[in-house]
C-alpha cells in the first residue's frame, strides 16, 4: 500500500508506522528527518505548491513501487512553519527482504530534495530570515539512480 | 489570459503569489517570459535578474527555457527546490 501525504500537521512517527506495519512486513527501512535548532534556528517554513508539491512526491512514490518490490511505501512531508525538533519528513518502505526496502528509502529521500516542489526558509534568533539554497551535493545524490 | 505563480524568494520579490496576464505576442518561450518579467517593473527585475536561478512549470509539467509558452494555462516560476 502506498501512502503519500503533504501537511502542516505534526507527523506522529510512531502512530504512522504502526498504520504502515499493518500488514506485518518481512523487512522495513525509515528515515526520520527533524528540524535542527542549532546556530540558533528558531522556525524553519516550507513553501509549497498547493498541486504539484503532492503530485511531485506521488510520482516519485511510483517510481520507487516501480523500481522495487515494496509490500508497503509511507512519504509524508511538513509544509508551513515548523519548529525546531519536529519531524519534517518521513520515509518508511518495506519489502520482503532488507535490500529493497534499505534502497527504497535512501533513493525516495535523495531525489526528494531535488525533485519536489518544496522551499526551505530559515529563522533566526537573531532576525535573520534566509531562503536556504539547493546544495550541489544533493544533486550529486539524486543524480546516482539516474 | 495566462495565470502565473510564484514561490519562496520570487513570491517574496514579486509581492504576490499569483496574477494574470496577457503575454506580449513576441513572447513564446519560457525564456521570453522571464526577460518579459524582469522588464516590466521593478519588481520583475528584483526577481528575475538571475533567470539563471529561475525554474518553470508550465500547466504542472517542469520545463525548460526553451519550453513554448501556452497563451492561457499555469507558469509556475520558482528557484531550485530545496525539501527533504
Amino acid at each position: 500500500m502506498i501512502r503519500v501525504a503533504v501537511r502542516s500537521a505534526a507527523i506522529d512517527v510512531a502512530a504512522e508506522y504502526a498504520a504502515h506495519d499493518a500488514g506485518g512486513h518481512g523487512a522495513s527501512a525509515s528515515f526520520v528527518g527533524r528540524v535542527r535548532g542549532d546556530d540558533g534556528l528558531t522556525e524553519l517554513f516550507l513553501d509549497h505548491h498547493p498541486m504539484l508539491t503532492a503530485s511531485g512526491l506521488e510520482a516519485l512514490a511510483g517510481e520507487a513501487g516501480a523500481r522495487w518490490s515494496l509490500a508497503a511505501l509511507t512519504l509524508i512531508h511538513r509544509v508551513g512553519g515548523i519548529a525546531p525538533g519536529e519531524t519534517i519528513v518521513l520515509v518508511l518502505a518495506s519489502s520482503a527482504h532488507r535490500a529493497e526496502a534499505l534502497a527504497a528509502v535512501e533513493f525516495l529521500i535523495d531525489r526528494l530534495k531535488t525533485d519536489v516542489m518544496l522551499w526551505k526558509r530559515e529563522t533566526f534568533g537573531d532576525g535573520r530570515v534566509v531562503w536556504v539554497e539547493q546544495r550541489e551535493g544533493d544533486h550529486k545524490r539524486a543524480e546516482r539512480w539516474g | 489570459m495566462l495565470k502565473l505563480s510564484y514561490f519562496a524568494w520570487v513570491r517574496e520579490r514579486m509581492g504576490t503569489g499569483e496574477e494574470s496576464v496577457s503575454l506580449p505576442d513576441d513572447v513564446h518561450t519560457v525564456a521570453d517570459l522571464i526577460l518579459w518579467l524582469a522588464a516590466r517593473n521593478d519588481a520583475g527585475a528584483r526577481a528575475f535578474a538571475e533567470p539563471m536561478r529561475i525554474r518553470a512549470a508550465v500547466d504542472g509539467h517542469m520545463a525548460v527555457p526553451g519550453a513554448v509558452v501556452p497563451r492561457s494555462g499555469e507558469v509556475a516560476l520558482f528557484p531550485p527546490v530545496t525539501g527533504g
